[in-house]
């Protein structure tokens, strides 16, 4: 019944020859796909087919020029939660819905985000540089890091991805404080064992380790700027998993060139991906990696059966489970 | 004041100052007296493939020590004072040659917790003791366990070499899938002071943790980290998804993980090894990896140390290593000397030793 499936326009890695090809299959269920350069061949063609747009980290881009390309469009369902690269009233006012996949990223990214404060505090990728290097001939004894375990974590950020975090720290007889606009319950605070921190100076003053875990909002655009980085100790590490802008960058820079902070590991940048001469390439003490966060098999697929289910949904006029309507919330 | 008052104070001042002026000079003399009465110990070197010179304080406060460099330019001079020799990094090498120029030799101290590299049964007949530094490693090895096995389960390292790649074409790395860590399943071969302080730490990743050990731990330990005992090591490798390894060297466990063993595990798991090297079959595991029997590796120890530089597994990519460096922070290094020097001085003062290592 391949004529009966509406068609869906999605990013190049999900076609033919592309990346997650594998994983195809999973919006295969319900959609006829094609993949946006095939769609640029024709779109004449191919444009009043597709009903459905299925994004897959920010591709193809929901951008004016395109979306006047799909007339029939009903929805543009997005893989991930962050929808700060949607202009969500927009789209909407075309009498498009909007979709996001919560839920279904906040282990693995939490997962992540412990990884990057492990690999920066004991050094990791230096010691595997080092195992590696032919010119190594003995135990480097001088490679040192910094103990994790006992050492004082500050979330900023204590949604599903911060609260997960302070889960797995528990296990590390970490001290947790948390500072977020709404305090958590109690319950849920003894459960990881988590202070509560009014005032997000003090976290920053306390921390060994921060993990920022912010949605990207006009309220945490440069949350992290050079007043706060200052206040941080200059043994301490800052983890971002929230989106780049959160950390006002060139003041990072400042700060680990300086030593006010020990050092940094970041899933995510502005831009993503960084210009090849930006400066934080080449400092010893940052740790970046390519927004990673999400990038397991099964946490992939998890995500795009959620974007499909959504889309689905939203095809066959059902209310969509995770329809977003006000941006920024 | 009248005459006799001054006279009075003058007395009492002139009374405090002889005092003062003793009790400073008996002070004095008491830490000259205390110096020379701190015994003689032998290091490798400060610094180098030494110890940190940040925490040779720790030593010299009870301790003069010597570096093998400067004992050999006199052997005869300082052997007969050393009666203690601080083992890092299995150095100085406490061989008979060494030990026959130590007549006064009362201890040997190793840094961390493998003695593997002793001969203890030897030492103990030459009548020396040997001691070690358990429990103050454990948990600085488990967190570095714990990285390791992240840090391969997410690809770190080639997402690292991805983001800052100056050639690279800036993909967004989209093919960089790694293996879920969340809900999956961790076998502990050695659940012992670190393989438990490793299932603590896992168990706040959901992960199911299966363990296999020569003694069963009791029900409470294990229902605190929700542990499963598995008495037949060939069930705990087809089940896991991460196998961590974290034994001590021992002959029985000498190539515990051998061709056997990795093709019982699963071809998407990982091999996560903090014990020692000789306990993992390294050429059977250099042929596991290339043709898929098993995922990945990780492993903070390998045989010998470091591996010679043409060594196959320093250049598969499907394998991370770090250079022995579980218990490298600064506050467990310090932690670690002080256990040293502790058990030294016990051993010299004729004290309960802590920490001593007998030939079993």
């Amino acid at each position: 019944m391949e004529e009966n499936k509406p068609w869906a326009l999605v990013a190049d890695v999900l076609g033919e020859g592309g990346h997650l090809q594998a994983l195809a299959h999973v919006l295969q269920q319900h959609f006829t796909i094609i993949c946006h350069r095939d769609f640029l061949k024709d779109p004449a063609l191919h444009g009043p087919k597709v009903q459905a747009l299925l994004m897959w980290k920010y591709l193809p881009a929901a951008e004016p020029a395109l979306l006047r390309l799909l007339p029939a469009l009903r929805v543009v369902s997005s893989g991930g939660v962050g929808i700060d690269h949607l202009d969500v009233a927009f789209i909407n006012s075309l009498g498009v819905k909007v979709a996001n996949t919560p839920g279904v990223v906040a282990d693995a990214t939490a997962d992540l985000a412990m990884t990057l404060l492990l690999a920066s505090a004991r050094q990791l990728l230096e010691g595997h540089r080092i195992a590696r290097d032919p010119m190594t001939l003995s135990l480097p004894q001088d490679l040192m890091g910094h103990e994790v375990t006992g050492a004082t974590l500050g979330i900023v950020g204590m949604g599903e991805v911060g609260y997960k975090v302070a889960q797995r720290s528990k296990g590390f007889d970490m001290e947790v404080m948390y500072h977020n606009r709404n305090r958590r319950s109690r319950e849920e605070e003894q459960a990881v064992g988590a202070t509560y921190c009014q005032s997000l100076d003090e976290l920053l003053r306390r921390s060994d380790f921060l993990v920022v875990a912010v949605k990207l909002t006009p309220d945490t655009v440069g949350l992290i700027g050079r007043r706060e980085l200052s206040l941080m100790k200059r043994s301490a590490t800052l983890v971002n998993v929230s989106r780049g802008v959160v950390v006002d960058q060139e003041a990072l820079v400042r700060a680990l060139r300086a030593g006010t902070i020990r050092a940094a590991a970041l899933d995510v940048t502005h831009p993503e991906p960084l210009p090849r001469d930006h400066p934080l390439l080449r400092l010893p003490n940052a740790l970046i990696t390519p927004h990673m966060g999400i990038n397991t098999y099964a946490t992939a697929r998890r995500i795009l059966q959620r974007v499909v289910d959504n889309a689905a949904a939203a095809v066959r006029g059902l209310p969509v489970p995770n329809e977003v309507t006000r941006p920024n919330l | 004041m009248s005459h006799l008052r001054y006279v009075r104070c003058v007395k009492k001042l002139w009374a405090l100052a002889q005092r003062l002026w003793v009790f400073k000079t008996t002070a004095q003399r008491h830490q000259k007296v205390m110096e020379e009465e701190k015994p003689w110990a032998l290091i490798s070197e400060v610094g180098g493939d030494g110890l940190l010179e940040d925490v040779t304080d720790v030593l010299t406060r009870h301790f003069h020590i010597i570096s093998h460099r400067d004992f050999l330019q006199n052997p005869r001079l300082h052997g007969p004072r050393i009666r203690a020799v601080f083992q890092w990094n299995a150095q100085p090498v406490a061989e008979p040659a060494l030990l026959a120029l130590l007549p006064s030799l009362k201890v040997v101290a190793n840094g961390g917790v493998g003695v593997d590299h002793l001969d203890v049964g030897y030492i103990n007949s030459v009548g020396v003791k040997v001691t070690n530094t358990p429990a103050v490693v454990s948990s600085a090895t488990a967190d570095m366990a714990m990285g390791l096995l992240l840090a391969s389960a997410r690809r770190i390292v080639e997402g690292h070499q991805v983001a800052v790649d100056p050639k690279a074409a800036a993909p967004i790395a989209n093919n960089l899938l790694g293996v879920e860590v969340t809900g999956s399943t961790l076998g502990i071969i050695g659940m012992g002071d670190i393989g438990y302080k490793i299932a603590q730490r896992s168990k706040g990743f959901d992960m199911k943790i299966l363990y296999h050990n020569r003694k069963r731990r009791s029900v409470e330990d294990e229902r605190a980290v929700g542990a499963t005992y598995c008495p037949n090591v060939d069930e705990l490798l087809q089940g896991s998804d991460f196998v961590m390894v974290a034994v001590n060297l021992t002959p029985e466990t000498t190539g515990l993980i051998g061709h056997r063993e990795l093709l019982l595990m699963k071809p998407t798991a990982t091999l996560v090894n903090v014990s020692r090297g000789l306990v993992v079959d390294q050429d059977a595991l250099v042929k596991a990896l290339l043709c898929g029997s098993i995922r990945a590796a990780a492993l903070d120890v390998t045989h010998p140390e470091p591996l010679p530089r043409d060594h196959p597994l320093l250049s598969l990519p499907n394998v991370l290593i770090t250079p022995h460096v579980g218990t490298h922070t600064y506050a467990t290094t310090r932690r670690m000397v002080q256990m040293m020097a502790d058990s030294a001085l016990a051993v010299i003062q004729g004290q309960v030793v802590p920490n001593e290592v007998t030939a079993k």
